[in-house]
């Protein structure tokens, strides 16, 4: 089958018509700068500081506005005259509270428990997550259970909680976990899932194996949609302990507690400004959690750049 | 490694792996289901060479490859890639030359360049090129060292810092060279590695390639359904048909390097295989 005929024959030296024009050397050298030049050229800038902040800014100020319009109209038409009190009395009842080192104390035992809980569910989640993306004895056996988990609203494990623990902090954590744990392991497995299989190939020819393979490879390639999953537990943990707070009364002196306690005073400008802290707070996370993934996105070359 | 012997193209690099292909086959699937992806492949490259596979779609291409890489094992036959002589008693007597360190000659283990340079997203272009060396577990300060020296080499020193995806796709191909010659592999593969390319970048590309080729000395596999780049680039080019993969000519190319893409003798040799070529896709026509 081989045909085995030389096409052309040199010359004697070599040379030939060929060799005379290549861009070697310098001047291949100056061809890849000019070339390269071309291409890096007409990257945008994304603006200054300040631009990009008044862009941020004022959709929200304009949001805020239409909903404290909205609430000072129920008040002038006297919509539940005894209950509902004006935003200015709430604005009022809201700054005296900041001043107290009461409000400072029930911040600091809900973000305690915050913390200690939603760090026990990015690791239970990322762990139990790993495994049953890897392994398919696990996948197969639990993948499922953890899907319909996450459909569970967190407060349905109160019972449980309330059962194992009592009416303690402990009760409230594990509703965290059972609640948010899900979310957060099932933002593994679909990243884990959704790695692009060439990838994993030039991992293995770059000489990734085992554990290192997992380490530089398919955890990177995953991180920007478990950051997805990290995200949606922080909501399922965070309501999962507003939930907690409520129910559980252990810890009067908590942002749920102290709420809990106003309510059955009846004091309402109390109520409001505890919910506006609350949602403050989860406000103030969320908006964490997406400059994370922005700049994730931003460094992975995942963000449109010309939208930005 | 100058241009004085008297062929100056069949330069033999002992000390680069060669491969050798033993009536391969190989069959994806099984029973009535099964495609027959390559079919009694015998193939010889010698250490040092730089042999072009062309052909058509469905000629195996990526599985053979893959079957070199040691991804994939075949059905029938024997792959055997052969370390150069050399480099096998320099290990023997515990020798052990730095990574990335001139005069490149070919070490063991295999690299690989992709139609999408495959660089990972999350690493810089350098942290990219240093991966291999890492994995290797070269120290931080020499990686660095040899990361910055190879991307020099590649014409990209000073991106080093960027991300992958805000480089061109040329630059990143280059990136991408550099980190396979990071591994400091006696074997290259290509799967295409300039297929997506404009014209222009492409032809510099394959002066890039040359050069490096020529500095270091390593085994090349270069896969490709653009016949003028196999001419342009190959010792060697092996024709391959589709559906099953056998191979149905070799071609040696004994023309003084470096080339260019556009000379009468590449245009002439690219003439005759694009002809077979033709002949062997028009039997599939009908």
């Amino acid at each position: 089958m081989a045909i085995d005929r030389p096409l052309t024959t040199p010359g004697p030296n070599g040379a030939s018509p060929a060799q005379s024009a290549v861009p070697v050397g310098p001047s291949l050298d100056r061809a890849l700068a000019g070339l390269d030049a071309l291409d890096d050229a007409g990257r945008s800038a994304r603006g200054t500081l300040s631009q990009r902040l008044w862009r941020a800014t004022w959709p929200k100020l304009i949001a805020l506005a239409v909903i404290l319009l909205v609430w000072q109209i129920a008040v002038w038409v006297h919509w539940k005259p005894y209950i509902l009190q004006s935003p200015t009395i709430v604005a009022r009842q809201l700054w005296d509270l900041l001043g107290t080192s009461y409000f400072w104390q029930a911040c600091w035992v809900t973000a305690q428990q915050a913390v200690i809980g939603y760090a026990l569910v990015v690791v239970i989640g990322g762990i139990v997550g790993t495994a049953v993306a890897r392994i398919r004895v696990l996948r197969a056996g639990i993948a499922a259970l953890i899907t319909g988990m996450q459909t569970m609203p967190s407060v349905l494990w109160y019972p449980l909680g309330f059962m194992v623990f009592g009416q303690t902090s402990k009760a409230i954590i594990l509703m965290m976990v059972l609640g948010a744990a899900p979310a957060v392991a099932n933002g593994f497995i679909s990243g884990i899932d959704h790695v692009p299989p060439g990838l994993l190939r030039v991992g293995r020819i770059l000489g990734a194996r085992g554990l290192a393979l997992e380490r530089h490879v398919v955890l990177p390639a995953a991180f920007p949609s478990v950051l997805g999953g990290l995200k949606q537990g922080w909501a399922f943990a965070w309501h999962a302990l507003m939930a907690g707070e409520f129910l559980i009364l252990i810890n009067p002196l908590s942002l749920g507690g102290r709420t809990v306690n106003a309510l059955t005073q009846g004091d309402f400008p109390t109520v409001v400004a505890m919910m506006i802290v609350i949602v403050f707070i989860g406000i103030m996370v969320d908006v964490a959690f997406t400059r994370v993934d922005t700049s994730v996105r931003r460094r992975y070359g995942l963000l449109d750049t010309s939208a930005d | 490694m100058t241009d004085t012997a008297p062929v100056p193209t069949r330069r033999a690099n002992p000390r680069a792996p060669s491969v050798t292909l033993s009536g391969v086959s190989k069959r994806h699937g099984t029973g009535d289901a099964a495609v027959v992806a390559l079919q009694d492949i015998s193939l010889a490259v010698a250490p040092g060479q730089f042999v072009c596979l062309v052909g058509a779609s469905g000629c195996g291409k990526t599985t053979l490859l893959n079957l070199v890489a040691g991804l994939d094992r075949p059905s029938v036959g024997t792959v055997d890639v052969a370390t150069g002589t050399e480099d096998a008693e320099e290990l023997a007597a515990g020798g052990d030359r730095p990574p990335g360190s001139a005069p490149q000659t070919g070490g063991t283990g295999t690299a690989m360049l992709f139609q999408d340079s495959a660089l990972f997203p999350w690493l810089t272009v350098a942290a990219n090129v240093e991966l291999p060396l890492r994995l290797r577990g070269v120290g931080r300060a020499e990686r660095r060292a040899v990361a910055d020296d190879l991307l020099e080499r590649v014409h990209l020193g000073g991106f080093g810092p960027k991300r992958p995806h805000e480089l061109s796709g040329g630059m990143r191909q280059r990136a991408a060279l550099a980190r396979a010659l990071a591994q400091d592999a006696g074997l290259l593969l290509m799967d295409e590695p300039f297929g997506a390319l404009d014209a222009i970048t492409r032809d510099l590309l394959h002066d890039e390639l040359e050069s490096l080729w020529t500095d270091r000395g390593f085994t090349a596999l270069f896969v490709t359904h653009n016949v003028r780049e196999a001419a342009r680039l190959g010792d060697t080019i092996v024709l391959l048909t589709s559906r099953p993969g056998r191979v149905a000519a070799v071609y040696p190319v004994e023309l003084p390097r470096p080339r260019r893409i556009d000379s009468p003798e590449i245009a002439g040799l690219a003439a005759t295989v694009t002809d077979q070529l033709r002949a062997e896709v028009g039997r599939h026509g009908h």
